[in-house]
């Protein structure tokens, strides 16, 4: 019987077979599409398995690689915290995998596919080994290798500017993090061995390292604003927006889905497992980070109307949201309360993994659509629910499921961290009893803005009549991109159906991180309920709600449908004005108004509306032109005078450069002669 | 012959040097400059040959063997046809004027002995009081280097420095291993042949051998 990290670690190796078989010459296109993606579908479902098992069968196993540096090999590890993880990423690869068959060949005809499908496997690929990493060494090789290839990918479409702007934006946010997770393992290894010794770069000696409180918040900070910057957490979150849209939508699928995930598992990895004893106010750190992202996030992507911009601003607040269970579960561990810190910790995986799949959802529906149509701008879309039946429901369930509606499964690890919340009067600090209650309203705020910002996106993309100068010509998306929805859109019912089965399984993390499980609580109801706490306080039946769900639409659609003549369709009433256009109908922008009057100030807004000169009398002008323009406001407030001190500072020091050699040999002269006068 | 009389002609031959060194930052003619870098040389070998008498280190013959050959025959010789067939005949200009060149030079010689100070207090070689001489003539070299506008000129500097260089090592600790010297020596002649195809070419080309030319090739901004 072979065992989950062995397995991890073949499959893992098998993504290099798309990455020779490009090479390969005399393959046809479409072979070499079907060939390479179906191989990383089974590979990436592989491991998932070997996630599921390792998460299940509750071993940690722990591996040496003969890779690596001398005297400083790859260590790998898979435990229950690497486990679920690999699950995630897993299962999100084989579906995107299987998706991109269709998609790419859509791609193939006008744009060169091997290089997509090197840097796809690569980056899936390096995802693993980040996670499978038990050494700073091994962790930040596939770490950068996972950001470089992303980076050729987001870079995928090289013609345009817009896209080596987002690429060039990327790779430095990505680099600033790897700075400051490098800064972070190597202050670890040095308090765990000392400065002298390099052994102390696997995560074995730092977890037996007894820091010292000075240094393990400077570890800790240090790695946290790395992730942060992986994550796109505000205010590092100026990267997100702009690589995700240029990226091809598979790539921005697992990008979003499952590589922001990876900053979820280092912050994860080194506080709770690495670090261990911490004081309450990283926690309070993490759940500021985490409101302030949520809240900011989904207020931006309410102004969107690009879709995959609007997309990607919800990765911010779904990060933000996740980071809310996490900082509550440091919160608690911090004050000791074990049972709470598990409940809140089950709540940030579980909405990370439901984050992975909607999003991923979404981001697939994105990709269909676009291939469809050509088009990211909402406002030139409308009514493709004609044209596209299978899409628009698979991506109306993404959009309930992100909306944290039941019965999907965002509802479930929404709620479950509403809970956490209302834990919090336990804790026995008096200010922290007044102010995360707040915190659970802003949660809640957030959440109905999710919520109105899906209708937003379904209503104007699906619903009413097409927008567009040109006269659609939208067709439904290929079999293989419909099956990959379909499994998305399927795992996102099954987790929301079914979260005491699954909440038992992930209690195996818990128990291992905090020696503290759910499943007393979750399951002792039978796997119809979930009671996380208590079942006098609240309760949740998955398939109750399904059914009743189910049923209520049933009847509806009896009393609706079953007698003839009931329904009778007629022309749009137009008030007598009888020119109706489709551009008439309600837009993005229009539907977003009432937000931007209520948070305007939170954006940078330019809104202006001009009449063009006309021959008649002024009074009665011909045409009006609308313009707006909405700015991230932490652009200028904190990137922008830091790109201008960098270049004034370049400025200054290139004044030193005047390509006289005289000067240059007296710059060597005067500092030879003060070095030598110091002595 | 007695030790002190050897340590007398030490010292004598450490002031040659010196004063050549000084000579060279005060000439204008090139030809003359070539001709003081050749006694340069010359007191240099004879230096060698004397502290390896002295010390009873046979190899540092070799040293002064190759020192004769190299720099005080072979490196003018290239110099000297680099010179004519480049037809450099007027006076070379300096940047800043000639006393106060010298007046600086002056100064980094009592900063040498200032700075060798100590390691005249701890040290037993018979040699020792001249190294100061010897870290002077490399800041020279340097200080020539800096004050003089043309490229030949800046090579003679260049050779000056390594001259300081080779006097600061057979001074301080009776000369390095063979192995290194034969090493830089050779670096050197390969040095000056680069130099001189590269000055041929570079004068060839643009008419001119004056290092502020390449002021031209910076980027704008």
């Amino acid at each position: 019987m072979i065992s989950p990290i062995e397995l991890s670690i073949f499959s893992v190796a098998a993504f290099i077979i798309p990455v020779i078989f490009v090479m390969a010459a005399g393959v046809t296109k479409r072979l070499l599409i079907h060939v390479s993606f179906s191989v990383s579908a089974l590979a990436s479902l592989i491991i998932a398995i070997a996630g599921f098992m390792a998460v299940a069968g509750g071993v940690t196993e722990q591996i040496i690689l003969p890779l690596g540096l001398p005297a400083l090999p790859f260590h790998l590890r898979l435990d229950q915290l690497s486990g679920f993880f690999l699950f995630v990423v897993g299962l999100l690869s084989f579906i995107v995998s299987v998706y991109s068959i269709g998609y790419v060949s859509g791609l193939a005809a006008d744009r060169p596919v091997k290089r997509l499908i090197v840097f796809y496997n690569l980056f899936i690929a390096a995802m693993f080994m980040v996670i499978l990493a038990d050494d700073a060494l091994c962790f930040m090789v596939s770490w950068e290798v996972m950001a470089a290839s992303s980076y050729f990918l987001v870079m995928f479409e090289d013609g345009k500017s817009e896209n080596r702007r987002a690429a060039y934006l990327y790779m430095v946010m990505a680099h600033i993090g790897a700075i400051l997770i490098l800064l972070s393992f190597g202050v670890m290894a040095g308090i765990a061995t000392g400065l002298d010794s390099f052994t102390g770069y696997t995560f074995d000696a730092m977890r037996e390292a007894r820091f010292p409180l000075k240094w393990a918040t400077v570890a800790f900070l240090l790695s946290f604003f790395g992730f942060a910057a992986k994550a796109g957490v505000i205010p590092f979150h100026v990267w997100l927006p702009e690589a995700h849209p240029v990226a091809p939508s598979n790539v921005s699928a697992l990008m979003s889905g499952v590589m922001l995930k990876t900053a979820i598992y280092g912050i994860v990895r080194i506080t709770f497992d690495i670090i261990g004893v911490f004081p309450w106010w990283w926690g309070a750190l993490v759940l500021v980070f985490g409101l302030v992202s949520a809240v900011m996030g989904v207020l931006y992507a309410l102004m969107q109307h690009d879709l995959k911009k609007l997309l990607a601003y919800h990765s911010v607040e779904n990060i933000g949201i996740i980071l809310i269970g996490i900082g509550l579960s440091m919160i608690f561990t911090s004050f000791n309360l074990p049972a709470m810190a598990a409940l809140a910790l089950i709540a940030g995986l579980y909405h990370t993994m439901n984050h992975a799949m909607f999003k991923g959802l979404l981001f697939m529906g994105a990709g269909a659509i676009l291939n469809a149509t050509h088009e990211r701008n909402m406002d030139e879309m409308g009514g493709l629910i004609r044209y596209m039946p299978w899409t628009s429901v698979f991506f109306l369930i993404g959009c309930i499921s992100i909306s944290a509606l039941p019965p999907f499964n965002g509802f479930v690890s929404e709620w479950l961290t509403f809970q956490a919340f209302l834990l919090s009067p336990s804790l026995p600090s008096p200010l922290m009893k007044l102010l995360i209650p707040l915190g659970a309203a802003l949660l809640a705020l957030t959440g109905a803005l999710a919520a109105a910002c899906f209708v937003k996106v379904f209503g104007v993309i699906f619903l009413g009549n097409w927008r567009g100068h040109n006269p659609p010509v939208a067709a439904e998306a290929g079999w293989s991109m419909r099956i990959g929805m379909m499994l998305a859109a399927l795992t996102c019912l099954c987790f929301g159906i079914l979260p005491s089965v699954i909440i038992d399984w992930m209690d195996n993390i818990s128990a291992n991180l905090l020696g503290a499980t759910l499943n007393t609580t979750a399951g002792v109801y039978g796997w119809m309920w979930l009671t996380p706490v208590d079942p006098e306080r609240a309760s949740y039946s998955g398939p109750l709600v399904l059914v009743g769900i189910v049923a209520v639409c049933a009847i509806t659609y009896v009393l609706l449908h079953v007698r003839p003549g009931k329904i009778s369709r007629v022309p749009v009433w137009d008030c007598g004005f009888q020119k109706l256009n489709n551009k008439m109908q309600y837009n993005s922008i229009s539907f977003s108004m009432p937000f931007r009057r209520i948070f305007g100030y939170l954006f940078d807004i330019k809104e202006q509306i001009r009449l063009s000169p006309q021959p008649g009398h002024p009074a009665f002008p011909e045409m009006q032109h609308y313009y707006l323009r909405i700015r991230d406001r932490f652009w200028g407030w904190i990137y922008k005078p830091f790109i201008n001190i960098v270049v004034l500072l370049s400025r200054k020091a290139g004044m030193l450069q005047h390509g006289r050699i005289h000067l240059y040999l007296i710059y060597s002269f005067v500092t030879i002669i003060f070095l030598l006068a110091l002595l | 012959m007695n030790l002190q009389v050897l340590a007398q002609i030490n010292s004598f031959l450490a002031a040659l040097v010196l004063l050549t060194a000084f000579a060279m930052l005060s000439q204008r003619k090139i030809n003359s400059l070539v001709i003081l870098f050749a006694w340069q040389g010359l007191f240099l070998s004879i230096n060698t040959a004397v502290t390896g008498f002295v010390a009873a280190k046979h190899h540092l013959y070799i040293s002064s063997l190759l020192t004769l050959s190299l720099k005080v025959i072979l490196l003018p010789y290239i110099l000297h046809v680099l010179v004519v067939r480049l037809k450099i005949r007027k006076e070379m200009e300096t940047i800043m004027n000639i006393p106060a060149t010298m007046l600086i030079g002056i100064a980094l010689v009592i900063f040498s002995y200032h700075l060798t100070a100590p390691v005249r207090e701890m040290s037993t070689l018979i040699t020792r009081s001249t190294l100061a001489v010897a870290l002077a003539t490399v800041m020279i070299g340097l200080l020539m280097m800096i004050t003089r506008k043309h490229a030949v000129t800046q090579i003679i500097g260049f050779l000056a420095m390594e001259n300081g260089l080779f006097f600061a090592a057979t001074s301080a600790t009776y000369g390095m291993p063979l192995v290194v010297e034969l090493g830089v020596a050779l670096d050197v002649l390969i040095a000056a042949f680069i130099f001189g195809i590269f000055f041929f070419q570079i004068s060839t080309t643009f008419d001119s051998l004056s290092v502020e030319q390449m002021e031209s090739l910076r980027e704008d901004n």
